[in-house]
């Protein structure tokens, strides 16, 4: 029984594994060796590429598959126009790729390939690779400040209308909120797509568990828990869109200060 | 939790692999692509605004068009109704005069009838007074066998006649 229960390790999902051999591979005395993690990276690459291809007939009239790319830019040009205004159109080709990026991955680390033998590796649920995301907006965000309005910048911390007295007091906390930005945005993703995917498979043991344990409790346990787990999964859809789009909207939202200070 | 228990092995390849294909992602896609595919939705736009522009402006074409037949169209009933109303007015002119020729006419023809009439009226009046004027002398002659002048009986004639 409890190698039968070892089975389902609801955190296995996440190990990363070096492929082929690829576990020496240095730069710089740094590894960098072809995990996983990295395939899936490449596999989103490319499926974004494609996704994107498609849309690249440039007809006057759109097929569907040009129409659904044209909305996903149309969507990330009218978001950043109705959070930046104007200027934000410049941003579009980072935002679309950071938005497209995160969400093929959540996406793709959804698909069913258990089936197949094959297990997807979702990276968005690895704080590593959202940190980096995160650093990444964080950074443009900082740039972009100090390059349009130089020093000037700082006065982001002193909102408008602020009483000359409480400046001392809402400038530290103005400024720990702009610090802590980047933690909350890598950890929101993270968070939520590893939450789902442990859920997930918390509830599939509970699924293999109690069938296995005998027809009491498969029908009192398992079969619940796998009528959840197809709700689950629908929520996960939702989520893995709306945390690509919480990641872009809060990117823009950032971006905005940096562009026109408040 | 993997995450964690793994950082220290792979978090420098996590960082290089997701730098590699996030920027592939960003220079050939969101770079290279995406422009092109809001170019093609901002020619699109662009595209059916002039069609909008072109179809409002022949719309308005027709409008004035349409306009300018109205007031032709006006007009020329206008200067019909003139038309009308003239020839009216003339034939009304016409009837007129020939209305007031006949009315002289019969006037005319009238004066001329009550002229015979008086005529013929005098001429009888003075051929009774005539035999008036012969019945008194017979009379006067029978009744006091006086013989009375022509002028005599005459006037005495015309007084009994005046007074009724």
């Amino acid at each position: 029984m409890a190698a039968e229960q070892a089975k389902v390790d609801p955190m296995y999902q996440f190990t990363i594994e070096p492929l082929a051999g690829s576990s020496g591979w240095e730069l710089a005395g740094y590894n960098i060796a072809f995990t996983n993690s990295a395939l899936w990276m490449l596999i989103t690459t490319v499926v974004l590429f494609l996704f994107v291809l498609g849309g690249m007939k440039r007809e006057l009239v759109p097929g569907r598959w040009q129409m659904m790319v044209e909305s996903f830019t149309g969507f990330i040009d009218n978001m950043l126009e109705a959070n930046i205004g104007k200027a934000g159109r410049k941003y579009v080709p980072y935002v679309f790729s950071l938005f497209m990026f995160i969400l093929f991955a959540n996406l793709l680390g959804l698909l069913p390939l258990g089936i197949f033998g094959l297990h997807p590796f979702t990276f968005t649920s690895h704080f590593t690779v959202t940190g980096v995301l995160a650093i990444i907006s964080f950074s443009i965000v900082l740039l972009v400040g100090f390059w349009k309005h130089g020093l000037h910048f700082f006065s982001l911390f002193v909102p408008h209308g602020t009483p000359l007295p409480m400046v001392p007091v809402i400038a530290p906390i103005e400024f720990i909120s702009f610090m802590v930005r980047p933690f909350s945005l890598g950890l929101r993703l993270f968070v939520a797509m590893m939450a789902g995917h442990v859920l997930l498979e918390v509830l599939s043991s509970f699924v293999i568990d109690g069938t296995n344990a005998g027809a009491t409790f498969g029908l009192m346990v398992g079969l619940p828990s796998f009528i959840l787990m197809i709700g689950i999964c629908a929520l996960e859809l939702l989520v893995a869109g709306i945390q690509a789009y919480v990641f872009a909207l809060l990117t823009s939202l950032y971006i905005n200060d940096a562009e026109n200070l408040h | 939790m993997p995450q964690i228990a793994q950082l220290a092995e792979t978090w420098s390849s996590q960082v290089f692999w997701l730098l590699v294909f996030f920027g592939i992602t960003f220079f050939v896609i969101g770079k290279g692509m995406v422009p092109k595919v809001m170019e093609t939705v901002a020619q699109r736009d662009g595209q059916i605004a002039a069609d909008l522009a072109a179809a409002k402006a022949a719309r308005d074409a027709a409008d004035e068009q349409e306009e300018a037949w109205r007031v032709r169209e006006n007009e020329n009933r206008a200067a019909a109704q003139a038309i009308v109303a003239k020839a009216k007015d003339e034939a009304a002119a016409r009837s007129e005069t020939k209305l007031k020729a006949a009315q002289t006419r019969l006037d005319k023809k009238l004066s001329e009838a009550e002229t015979r009439i008086a005529e013929a009226r005098a001429a009888a009046l003075t051929e009774v007074e005539t035999v008036a004027v012969e019945a008194a002398q017979d009379i006067v002659k029978t009744v006091a066998g006086l013989k009375v002048t022509k002028p005599t009986a005459s006037k005495a004639v015309k007084e009994a006649m005046a007074n009724g």
